[in-house]
Formats: C-alpha cells, structure tokens, sequence
C-alpha cells in the first residue's frame, strides 16, 4: 500500500501573497520557485533543480558582470524590473564587445508582494531572455519581513566571451576619435518619471530598455578594433558616461548639442521638470568611441540594425588637460557639461 | 527656481483646473490665477499653476523684431 | 515646442550680438545686472556671454530665492521636519543647500525625517488630504513669481479645514531686493559696483506687472528691461539697455510683451494681498536685513502658521567664514574670488547656496565660467579637423 500524497494545492498567483513561508527553504519556496520562476525561464539547467548550474567555458576571454536593479515603479511604460534587469545585465556584457551566454538572477522579496506581480515580472524576464537567446541558468530566492525591501530587489550576474583581438576599454579614447550614439536619449527616465508620485503627468513615451548584443555583434563585425570602447548611459545619463571616458582616458570631449538626438516629448518632459535630457537614465541605448577610420562602415552598421537606426555621430574626442566635456550650443558658444550632481530620481534603474 | 514653461491648454477641468500639454506631454494643473482660459489657448506655467496667458499677437511682434535686430547686418 | 525653440535660435542670436557689438559705444563700459536667478542660468546655459562684446559684462544678482535664504531658516525647517509626526513638503531645489555643521535636508530625511519633494503646493494639500494623521508643513520660498501657489494652497487649507496644514513662509520680494542693491554702499557710494542697468526678472514681472521697476528707473536713473527666459529675449533685452544708455534714457521697457502687462496679474496679486502681509524686516543672505522685503501669513491665516504652531525660533547661524556668497550675491564678488570656489566648494560639496542652485552665479561659473577661462588659457584646445 503506497503512501498517500498531500494534496498539493496551486499557487494562489491571482490574489496570494508572498509569505516569509516562501523563503524558509521548504516546499512552499519550491512550490513558489517552480510555479513562478522555472515555469517563466524553462530551461534544462533548471529543470535540474540544483543550487548552480554547469556549462563548458568556451575558448577565448571571458566576461563576466553584476548588477542591482532596484527601480520603482516597478512596472513602468514600456517594462518593468524583470525586463529591465535581463537588458541591462546582456548589456553590461555586450559593451566589452562580448557575446552574452547566461545570467543568474536572486529576488529578495517582500513579505505581502502580490503574487500576481511576481508572476507578472518572472513571465516578463522570460520573455526578454528568451527573445535575446540568453537564458537564465540559475537563481536565488530570499523573502524579507514587510518594511525591509521595496516590493522587490532583482540581483543578477551574466557571463559572456570576448571575441579575441578586441580590447575595449574606456582608458582608450584618443584625440580626434570620434563619439557616436545610437539612439535617442532620455527615453528611460522620463518613462519612469511619469509614474512617478508628485511628478505624474502623461506621455506616450516607452522606457527604451533593450538587449543590445545583437547591435553591438554589428557593430564589432564592422569596426573591430576600430572600437576603443562603448558604454550604456543608464544612471547619470549620456553626461556621467563621457565625464567617465574623458577621466580614464585623460582626454576632453566636444560635443555638438545640435546632434544629440533627443525626442521632442523627452525634450518636453525635461522641460516641465527642469532636468537635461543629458543627465537622464537610457536602458537601451549605448555610446561607442570609435577611430576615425572605422566611422563610417560602424555608422552604417548601426544604422541597417533596429536599435541603432537613430544612430549619429555627436562629437569628437580632444585634447584637454582639464578633462572637460563640452557641449558647443548652437549659439556657437560652450559650457561644460558635468556629472550630475546628487540624486535627482529615487531608483530608475 | 522661477521655472516657468509655455504650455497649451487641451482640456478645461472643474474646480478651476486643467489639462496642459507641451509637445505632448500632458499634466493637470491649477487655472486659479488666471481668467477666461479657452482651450488653444498658451499659459505660462509655475509650480503646477498657470500664472499668465501668452498674447500670439505680442509673441509674433517679438520674433518680427528679433528677427530684424538679428538681420540687421544685410 | 511652441513659444519655447523660436526664441533659442543660435543663428538670430549670433545676429542681434553683432548688433549690440555695433551700437555698443567701444568708448565706454557697460554693465547690466540680471536680477533673476533663472537669467542667470539662461545666460550660462547658451553661453551668451561669449556673444557679447568686452565691454559689456553682466553681474549676476540675488533674484535666486534659494541662494538668498538665510541658513537661519533653513536650519528651522530641518528643526520643523524632525518634530514627531512633521511630513515637510518642499521644492527640489532646496534639498541640498548646506545648512551650518554640514546639514541639509537631504540629509535629515537620510536621518529619518519625512521630507518629501513636491512639484506643486498642490501636492502639499493632496498630501494633508491623504493623511490627516500627518502634521503637513510646506516650505514656502520663492519672489513674487511663487508666491501666489502658496497662497492659494493657504485658501485651500482654509476653505477644506485642513488642520494639519502649515507653511514655514520665507517668501521674499524683488523691488525690495533691487533697491537693497542700489542702496548698497558699494553700489552708490564706493562706486566699485557699477551697475548701468538691470534686466528684470521676466516670470516675476508677469504677476507684478511694470509699475513696480518705475521707482527705481526714475529715482537711480536705471533703465530696466523685463525680458522673456529665453536667450533670444535675454540678448533683445540687451540690446534694448545699450540703446537707453546711449541715448541718455533711464526708462521700464517691457522685452516680454507675450507675457507680462503693465499692471501684472491683478487676480494672483489680490490673492497674496489677502493671504500675506509685509515683514516690517527679514534677513536676507548676503543682503542682511531687507526692511519690507518679505512676506508672513495675515492674522486671519495665524493657524496656518508653522512657526507659532510649532513654535519656531530663528537661531543665529553662521556661514563658513570663507564662503563669499553674500558678497558675490551683491554682485561684489566674483565666483572666483571665493577661496573655496572648485576646491572646498563643488556641486557635489557645496558650502554655500550659490552653488548648490543651479541659478546661483557659483554654480554657473562653474559650469560655464570655468569653460571660458581654459578655453582663453589653452586656445588650442580645438578638436582634429
């Protein structure tokens, strides 16, 4: 005579929430890890069900990186947490110029987050590893008492490899190199803004959160070492990347304002709440310094590819022993353009 | 701090409020300062308070006189 | 955007500076403040002061309502937000001017007060609605321009009952502050401050209207001009004040005419007429005592009073002995002239209000003055063809 088997009841996804239950390490943290989160990522390494997953180091360089994501809102025009921690992690690998092969992501969640939304943000961050062909191959649960974490924090890793021969990095900017960006800038931010308490106003703008491997594989295949280095402007905005690049390479940027593509509603938003599309959040945007020899076939590339058809070459690299990036209006006069001083937004990324 | 922005009015709201756009971008705000406000019209807009109704004509005399003091060279 | 990219086109602006370089007298100097904080950061942000020729300079003035707040109130309304129970409501712009000993209310909020941003007063009120548990206090700062929300949202509380509804009211006035300036002793009697002509603030000048700039045209013999925010207004305005003083005129001209009249919005000056009354004094940063230049709540309004409902003090407070604020606020100084400039006192350290808004002339040096002045040191800083 066989054991009976407990009745095992389904997850209330509709109107349950998430109890300190589901982070103690017994059946209700593998109920909740397999209905919501294996049932998202399906894939054979979960499937296993062990606490890390194996894979074959190919040859060449490897890349790895790690990210926090701990925005709010949570869900936002055009994306939400989940979404935003796969782009953000495929692109911090992608900037080495590397291909992207897997992530890991660790929820820590708050006692009393609605089910429904965590169901909601795992089938979004399946979605997204899915449609970028990078899947996540492990993860990590942990639940909080309510008050000790913000809904819900996403950490994640990714793990990549380099094509040989390239060697990004941002202490490479060299005189008369030129600043290319691929798209328009702002976008992310003033999505989220929008949502925001004491700020709310309408928009149709979309966070422009993206995976950017495939445009950056485009990108390499035309410019190769032509590359000198590419960075994804998400906090500080477009201002914190250069002032970055122009420290580490001891170099001064001039940047022609008329150039810097920004979206007439972006414009407007910045407008309404005083801030410069400059110091804004992108999630699916990058800057890419490029030698002068190679702007041309990379423009292009950028260009034939979906999420750099607003690509655009927007300054050149100087000489500068201050380091200053400057901004030439088209008042034909200049100003320097600095990081962001203090917070200005609680959390976009 | 004295940020005040030309927005237009797309909707008249109750209780002396209304719906603002600039270049699509939309925000509810106060119209308690200002009087006769129809929709079309151009506030100036402070701290989510429209504070003053923007005259087309005055704003095309303006750019017909820059546009002659910026020329003045020819 | 409408009303907003005509009046920033580069290629008129460079035309109407050759034309003030045309009509500028090379045989003398001009020098034109620019009252309001928000010129001053129009003039940095397109560097307009590139355009102009060297004999025309600007002195940027105190019409930056967070530069002038003495650290006396601000430390009171860090005081008011740690008081049980306080939600302090407050601009951005205010979160993180440097109180004394390194205070902020960034950092008191770090510290566990509830300070919360707002946009609007009528957040302020929204809140209070939304938790009448909370006692709500609105920090009120601004001239004449900002004023009129505050009052409104005091008529609100009134009219809604809203008991737990207050404001801290630091809110100070222009004409006060000009003729603080042109009493100045540096200014009339010294002579090392020369100021020719003013450009006057434009969204002030759309509530008070023209009325007010007489008196000092007629009495200081000052052409003032009201110009627009954008900088093609600011470069007409200009050119309009090089015009009055080569003509001997000391007249109000009114740059802005899409929005500013000559008797201002009567409505919202009615509305603060009923709320508010003068301070018969109130110190101001860097002007010290301003007599009739700031505004308290009527005794009708006593309730909405945070600083009788919670019993408020002003306690002397000192700026950093090396912060020259005050005197760069009169136009005595320089940005540069401040030992702490760039070095103790950045954006990310200010020590001192100028640098903290981006209206204040330290923070416009920074952002662009410091520009000017490696570009004029290293002209070969210039990119590869």
């Amino acid at each position: 005579m066989s054991v009976q088997q407990p009745i095992r009841r389904k997850l209330d996804v509709k109107n349950g929430r998430v109890d300190l239950s589901h982070g103690a390490g017994g059946r209700a943290m593998g109920q909740l890890i397999e209905d919501i989160f294996h049932a998202a990522f399906d894939n054979d390494w979960l499937r296993a069900g062990n606490d890390q997953s194996a894979f074959d180091v190919e040859a060449g360089r490897m890349v790895m990186t790690t990210d926090g994501y701990v925005v709010s809102p949570i869900f936002f025009p055009g994306g939400d947490i989940g979404s935003l921690a796969v782009h953000g992690t495929i692109n911090d690998i992608a900037m080495a110029g590397a291909r992207p092969l897997y992530l890991s992501a660790s929820f820590i969640i708050e006692e009393g987050f609605p089910l429904a939304d965590l169901k909601r943000i795992a089938a979004s961050m399946g979605e997204a590893s899915r449609e970028a062909g990078v899947p996540i191959i492990t993860g990590d649960t942990k639940v909080v008492e309510r008050g000790k974490a913000d809904g819900v924090f996403i950490s994640t890793a990714g793990v990549g490899v380099a094509p040989p021969g390239l060697a990004l990095s941002s202490d490479a900017a060299r005189p008369g190199d030129f600043v290319v960006l691929s798209g328009t800038i702002g976008d992310h931010g003033v999505a989220v803004m929008s949502k925001r308490e004491n700020l709310e106003f309408e928009t149709q703008i979309l966070s422009d959160s993206a995976a950017l491997h495939g445009l950056v594989a485009a990108m390499v295949a035309a410019g190769g070492a032509g590359i000198r280095v590419m960075r994804d402007p998400t906090r500080g905005g477009l201002a914190a990347t250069l002032n970055e690049f122009a420290h580490q390479s001891r170099v001064g940027f001039a940047i022609e304002e008329e150039a810097v593509p920004v979206r007439p509603e972006v414009a407007a938003a910045c407008e309404f709440l005083g801030l410069d599309p400059l110091n804004v959040a992108n999630e699916g945007k990058l800057v890419a310094i490029l030698s002068p020899d190679v702007v041309e076939a990379t423009l292009a590339a950028m260009k034939a590819h979906p999420l750099g058809a607003g690509a655009a070459v927007i300054g050149r690299v100087v000489e500068d022993p201050n380091f200053f990036v400057e901004m030439r209006t088209s008042f034909g006069g200049g100003r320097i353009v600095d990081w962001l001083s203090g917070e200005q937004l609680p959390r976009i990324c | 701090m004295c940020l005040a922005i030309p927005v237009q009015v797309s909707e008249i709201l109750p209780d002396d409020m209304a719906k603002v756009s600039l270049d699509g971008v939309a925000k509810i705000v106060s119209t308690a300062l200002v009087e006769d406000l129809h929709v079309g019209d151009y506030v100036v807009l402070h701290v989510g308070y429209a504070l003053a109704k923007i005259d087309p004509e005055e704003a095309q005399r303006t750019l017909e006189l820059l546009a002659s003091a910026g020329a003045a060279l020819q | 955007m409408k009303y907003v990219d005509e009046y920033r086109d580069g290629k008129l602006a460079r035309g109407i500076a050759a034309t003030i370089a045309r009509e500028a007298d090379p045989a003398r100097l001009y020098h034109f403040m620019e009252f309001c904080g928000g010129h001053t950061h129009a003039i940095s942000r397109y560097g307009l002061e590139d355009l102009l020729p060297e004999n025309l300079r600007m002195i940027h003035g105190p019409g930056c309502p967070v530069c002038v707040l003495p650290i006396a109130r601000l430390e009171m309304a860090i005081e008011c937000a740690q008081r049980p129970n306080v939600t302090l409501c407050t601009y951005g712009d205010l979160m993180r001017v440097p109180g004394s000993r390194g205070s902020s209310l960034l950092k008191a909020k770090a510290a566990g007060a509830d300070i919360r941003m707002i946009y609007s007063t009528l957040d302020a009120i929204r809140i209070a609605e939304k938790e009448p548990e909370r006692e709500v206090v609105f920090f009120a700062i601004g001239f004449e321009t900002t004023t009129p929300p505050t009052a409104l949202a005091v008529r609100a509380a009134h009219k809604k009952s809203l008991a737990n509804f207050s404001i801290l009211c630091n809110h100070v006035l222009t004409p006060a502050a000009i003729q603080s300036i042109l009493q100045s002793p540096e200014v009339r009697e010294l002579g090392s401050v020369r100021i020719d002509g003013f450009i006057g603030p434009a969204h002030v000048s759309t509530v008070i209207g023209l009325q007010p700039y007489r008196f000092f045209a007629e009495e200081f013999e000052k052409p003032v001009v009201v110009a627009g925010f954008e900088p093609l207004d600011v470069m007409q305005a200009i050119l309009m004040l090089v015009r009055q003083i080569n003509e001997g005129r000391h007249e109000v001209e009114n740059q802005y005419v899409r929005a500013v009249t000559e008797f201002g919005n009567e409505r919202a000056q009615a509305e603060v007429a009923e709320v508010f009354e003068l301070r018969e004094s109130f110190e101001w940063r860097g002007l010290g005592q301003v007599p009739y230049g700031a505004l308290r709540l009527r005794p009708a309004y006593q309730n909405y009073d945070a600083e009788k409902r919670f019993g408020l003090e002003a306690k002397p407070a000192e700026d950093n002995p090396a912060c020259e604020c005050g005197a760069i606020l009169r136009g005595v100084k320089k940005p540069r002239d401040c030992k702490l400039f760039g070095t103790a006192c950045t954006p990310d350290t200010p020590m001192g209000s100028c640098m903290v808004s981006p209206e204040g002339a330290c923070s416009a040096h920074w952002t662009y003055g410091r520009f000017r002045e490696a570009t004029k040191a290293a002209p070969q800083r210039r990119s590869v063809a």
